[in-house]
């Protein structure tokens, strides 16, 4: 529906508000463009509306891929909601689409019916070839499917900033938040929060905020005056639990958790890191708050930043380390060592697409093998993993819990869509946090005066001696040691000893966790079993198609090893058990293994997370086969 | 570094573990260990706050054989662990022992950028210019040519030299020894005990198993006095048995002088640790045998801020001007709201 070039007075209709449970918005244009940004301030707005919110940014591996062409197309999609949302949204209702490549990479999203916004001055010759466009998309009738509403965003943003006094390079960097501007007004929402946001951003630059300022206002009355578009849509808070919130990605989720921890348990925080996408900000978040005591070391690669980590933790610091697959295919050696070692840290993963460099920006579940079986030797260590971003403030803290009170490193794995990805998160009350106490031996215990380094208690826990104490001067390594006295020892006997006991510590720690539980009946026909960013698909799509009738339960694994005690008795309560990942079956294969059941997997290697939908179908697919063979 | 109290005189043997050394017998390891023993009883050092760290190697098996804190790590890595520690606990000593494959060929990139960085621990590299712990293959600090058990027709690699790459890694504190020289190898170690900053000793190491003599020109009887000058600080270039041969500039060039005639003393290279550039000891570093006497002593020894020095300084700081961190701020920061 194109209405722009009607005359004005002809088409003076009152302007309908339609109410929607749920809306998915999508910003795309070039990854110079601002997309993420403009996507996150309509994040920020809409959550401080009231809604639940969750977004996915989508970004190319390059930096500034040529301006222009589908390589370089940045997208950030954000699904609002008047209820409990736990995805980014599967079919896209509004996309704006800052030129052709961000059209052509983004279109097939977006529902039959949807809106479509486009700058219309971007499709020109040069743009419409780079995009591989032979005709111009917005004139063959090719989008009549959509409701598409075709904006100069370019000239109207010039205008917009023309009194600023920047040049018209700087204007046209400030048309994100004109088109955002035009978001807010169709959207129904209010533009306060960005304009402090501007204010605050470049308040030292003030004719930059002056001109973004301009820019958002003019695209918010443009909605408003230029009577093109013949609704406004509207989403009504939702109804979630009372509280103070802001809104987290699953990186500052990590570092807030990390610092909380630190501080809970009266302990510096060393983090020993090498930059890696999607993992990087961590580092960064981490960096700036030295005045917890927060120790950041830039290391030369990650074999430095592990070893590191293991001399922190042996000096009696928190000790972590942040990468992503390639990096943590580095750590290994390193891990190893802190497992023998039995010395307690955290390394968090941050996964992403592989095997080698892979899809640096995209996310992947594919490093659960790597983080159970990925060193040599028999090397086991606790492996967790986050639900959603807020999750991973909750997971890190529940990492430190284990580390410390078992004395083992302790693998927390994340992934791209929950790094970057955000969501409202509860700010808790400081009050109620865990407490940590950390008792370090002050005096030697054996015969003579002593100090015996691998003397375990009754859940085979070694004690944290630090350097510094007198007395307690005892030496460790990555060879094998006797266990009590920790010297060197080659005895056969010793090492089947020590090999079954590290392993056997490592699952004590499941009396320390909390039973596996089922979402729908605890027993049925069916169980969908997911661990990671999955939980949010799954368990919307097992919601779904309970509500339509269909027995289907789910469950999420938080912790991969070990696993909750009751996990195989909650599984063998069911006729089949479905286990959809973003690999080709890693979870499956430890589940086959574990309860020799035979579980069934739904894999997805895209770089993608799933859509509810594709899980919804899985689940029907399975039933409707069930049914078929009962009658 | 951290000293004990007058009271509690601890001896060489205090600082030695109950482990029983298990290096090859002639081994000059055991002359580092009984020089570095002494040398932390001449500094009253603190057992409990001295900690060695060591990758993989013979030369990494020191940690075992102190009766301090020890971590032998893994395979050219002793550099990161030292570092850990170091920001952990500053207060802390902190060794790393290492070889000339350890240090020099897996454990290369972790070296220069410690070194660079100038973490404040002092690290002792064992070259004994062969894989000792693996059975006698060539290492990145064999001559060429060599012959070893991976090199049948000998070594097709040119070697580097440990003094050259730490003074390109900007080191604060580069000197030599010897193993067979215990007073100098002790003077040195003191030295470098005493450096605030990365300390980085070479140390010239028989191995009697794997390449027997390969020092045997530093350290024979007849041709040491030839083949070896000992660095002093403020002083002239002189060796030889009659002391009557020196170093002398020839444009940027070393060259042999023979004292005596209308050479003067006054004429040699003087000896300059504490030069801010580092060309004199770099030029120092590439004198070898048999073209040269080669330096033993202090190549260098400047000041700078240590890295952990800085990275608590910035901790420090941002307490100064942030307040000591609590968590309603650290979670606040941006945008909240309330709902009710
Ligand atoms: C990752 C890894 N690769 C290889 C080895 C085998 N390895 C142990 S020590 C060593 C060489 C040690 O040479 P050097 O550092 O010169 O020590 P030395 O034994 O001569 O004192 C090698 C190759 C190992 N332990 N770990
Ligand atoms: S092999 Fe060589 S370096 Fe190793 S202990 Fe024996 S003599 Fe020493
Ligand atoms: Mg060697």
């Amino acid at each position: 529906m194109v209405v722009s070039t009607e005359p004005a007075d002809t088409r003076k209709k009152p302007l309908s508000i339609i109410e929607r449970e749920e809306l998915t918005v999508r910003f795309a244009g070039d990854s110079g463009d601002g997309m993420q940004l403009v996507g996150m301030q309509m994040t920020n707005t809409t959550a401080m509306f009231g809604n639940d919110v969750s977004t996915f940014p989508d970004y190319p591996a390059e930096i500034r891929a040529p301006a222009g062409t589908l390589a370089g197309v940045s997208g950030y999609q954000l699904n609002f909601g008047a209820h409990k949302l736990r995805t980014a949204g599967d079919r896209v209702n509004a996309l704006i689409a800052m030129n052709p490549a961000a059209l052509k990479a983004n279109i097939a999203d977006l529902e039959t019916g949807g809106i479509l916004v486009v700058n219309e001055d971007a499709f020109n010759k040069t743009n419409l070839a780079k995009a591989g466009y032979t005709e111009n998309p917005l004139e063959d009738n090719s989008l009549s499917r959509y409701q598409l509403f075709r904006v100069p965003v370019d000239k109207l943003n010039a205008e917009a900033c023309a009194e600023s006094g920047l040049t018209g390079r700087a204007t046209a960097r400030c048309k994100n938040f004109y088109a955002l501007g035009l978001c807010y007004w169709l959207f129904g929402r209010s533009i306060e929060a960005t304009e402090r946001w501007i204010k605050d951003k470049f308040g030292g630059k003030p004719a930059v905020a002056d001109a973004n300022l301009r820019a958002l206002r003019a695209g918010y009355y443009f909605g408003e005056t230029a009577e093109m578009f013949p609704a406004r849509y509207l989403v009504a808070p939702a109804k979630i639990a009372t509280g103070r919130y802001r809104k987290v990605t699953g990186n500052e989720a990590v570092a807030m958790g990390l610092v909380t921890a630190a501080l809970l348990a009266k302990k510096p925080l060393f983090y020993g890191s090498y930059p890696i996408t999607p993992a990087s900000e961590i580092l960064h978040e981490l960096s700036k708050h030295k005045n917890f005591d927060v120790r950041t070391f830039q290391a030369e690669d990650e074999i430095a930043a592990m070893t590191s980590v293991v001399g922190a933790a042996f000096a009696g610091a928190f000790a972590v380390t942040g990468t992503s697959g390639p990096g943590m295919a580095l750590k290994q050696e390193g891990i190893g060592l802190a497992i023998i070692a039995e010395l307690p840290m955290v390394i968090v993963n941050v996964q992403r697409g592989g095997p080698s460099t892979g899809l640096p920006t995209k996310t992947e579940q594919a490093d659960l093998h790597q983080a159970v079986w990925g060193r040599n030797g028999e090397a086991p260590l606790c492996v967790l993993a986050a639900a959603t971003p807020a999750d991973c403030f909750a997971i890190v803290l529940e990492a430190f819990r284990i580390a410390v009170e078992f004395m083992t490193p302790v693998i927390v794995l994340t992934d791209g869509y929950l790094a970057n990805g955000a969501e409202p998160w509860m700010i808790p009350d400081t009050a109620k946090l865990p407490k940590f106490t950390i008792k370090h031996p002050t005096e030697p215990d054996g015969e003579e005066h002593r100090f015996l380094p691998y003397k375990r208690d009754g859940r085979l826990v070694r004690q944290w001696a630090v350097p510094g104490t007198p007395g307690l001067e005892h030496r460790i390594g990555g060879l094998e040691k006797r266990d009590v006295t920790g010297e060197v020892c080659y005895d056969p006997h010793n090492h089947h000893h020590m090999i079954c006991t590290r392993r056997k510590k490592i699952d004590n720690i499941a009396e320390t966790i909390p039973p596996l539980g089922v979402l729908g009946e605890p027993s049925g026909d069916l169980l969908v079993l997911g661990w990671g960013s999955t939980y949010g698909p799954i368990t919307t799509a097992v919601e779904r198609c309970r509500a339509k009738g269909m027995s289907v339960s789910c469950a999420h694994l938080r912790y991969i090893d070990p696993m909750p005690k009751n996990t195989g008795e909650v599984l063998s309560r069911f006729r089949t058990v479905l286990i959809p990942e973003m690999n080709l079956g890693q979870l499956l294969a430890h589940i086959r293994a574990a309860f020799l059941i035979d579980a069934i997997g739904l894999s997805k290697v895209q770089g993608k997370p799933f859509m509810i939908q594709e899980i919804e179908s899985k689940i029907e697919e399975i039933l409707n086969h069930h049914n078929g063979r009962k009658s | 570094m951290s000293t004990q109290s007058a009271t509690i005189q601890l001896t060489a043997k205090d600082y030695g573990s109950n482990q029983e050394v298990r290096w090859c017998p002639g081994c000059g390891d055991y002359s580092i260990l009984a020089q570095v023993k002494k040398v932390l009883a001449n500094l009253g050092a603190i057992r409990e706050n001295t900690v060695f760290v060591s990758g993989i190697g013979c030369s990494s098996r020191f940690p075992y054989y102190m009766n301090t804190y020890g971590f032998h790590s893994i395979h050219g890595r002793a550099p990161g662990v030292a570092t850990g520690i170091k920001l952990t606990r500053p207060e802390l000593d902190v060794w790393v022992m290492t070889g000339d494959g350890d240090g020099l060929s897996i454990g290369g990139n972790h070296l220069l950028h410690t070194i660079r960085r100038n973490v404040g621990i002092k690290i002792l590299l064992f070259n004994n210019r062969i894989y000792g712990l693996t059975k006698g293959q060539y290492s990145p600090t064999s001559p060429f040519g060599k012959k070893t058990k991976s090199t049948p027709m000998g070594s097709v690699d040119y070697p580097l030299h440990p003094l050259s790459v730490a003074i390109g890694a900007e080191a604060t504190f580069v000197a030599r020894a010897i193993d067979v020289n215990t007073k100098h190898l002790e003077y040195v170690l003191e030295r470098a005990a005493k450096h605030k900053g990365t300390s980085f000793v070479e140390i010239y190491q028989n191995c009697t198993i794997f390449n027997d003599l390969a020092f045997e020109y530093a350290s024979g009887k007849e041709t040491k006095d030839e083949t070896t000058v000992y660095l002093e600080h403020g002083k002239p270039l002189i060796f030889g048995k009659e002391r009557n041969k020196g170093i002398r500039l020839h444009g940027m060039d070393p060259e042999i002088v023979t004292l005596g005639g209308n050479i003067k003393e006054d004429d040699l290279l003087f000896h300059d640790e504490k030069q801010a550039e580092p060309s004199l000891a770099y030029l120092l570093s590439r004198m070898h045998y048999p073209d040269f006497p080669e330096p033993l002593g202090v190549f260098r020894c400047v000041e700078r801020p240590t890295y952990e020095e800085m990275v608590m300084g910035q901790v420090s700081d941002a307490v100064k001007t942030k307040g000591p961190g609590r968590l309603e701020d650290l979670y606040d920061d941006g945008e909240t709201w309330v709902v009710n």
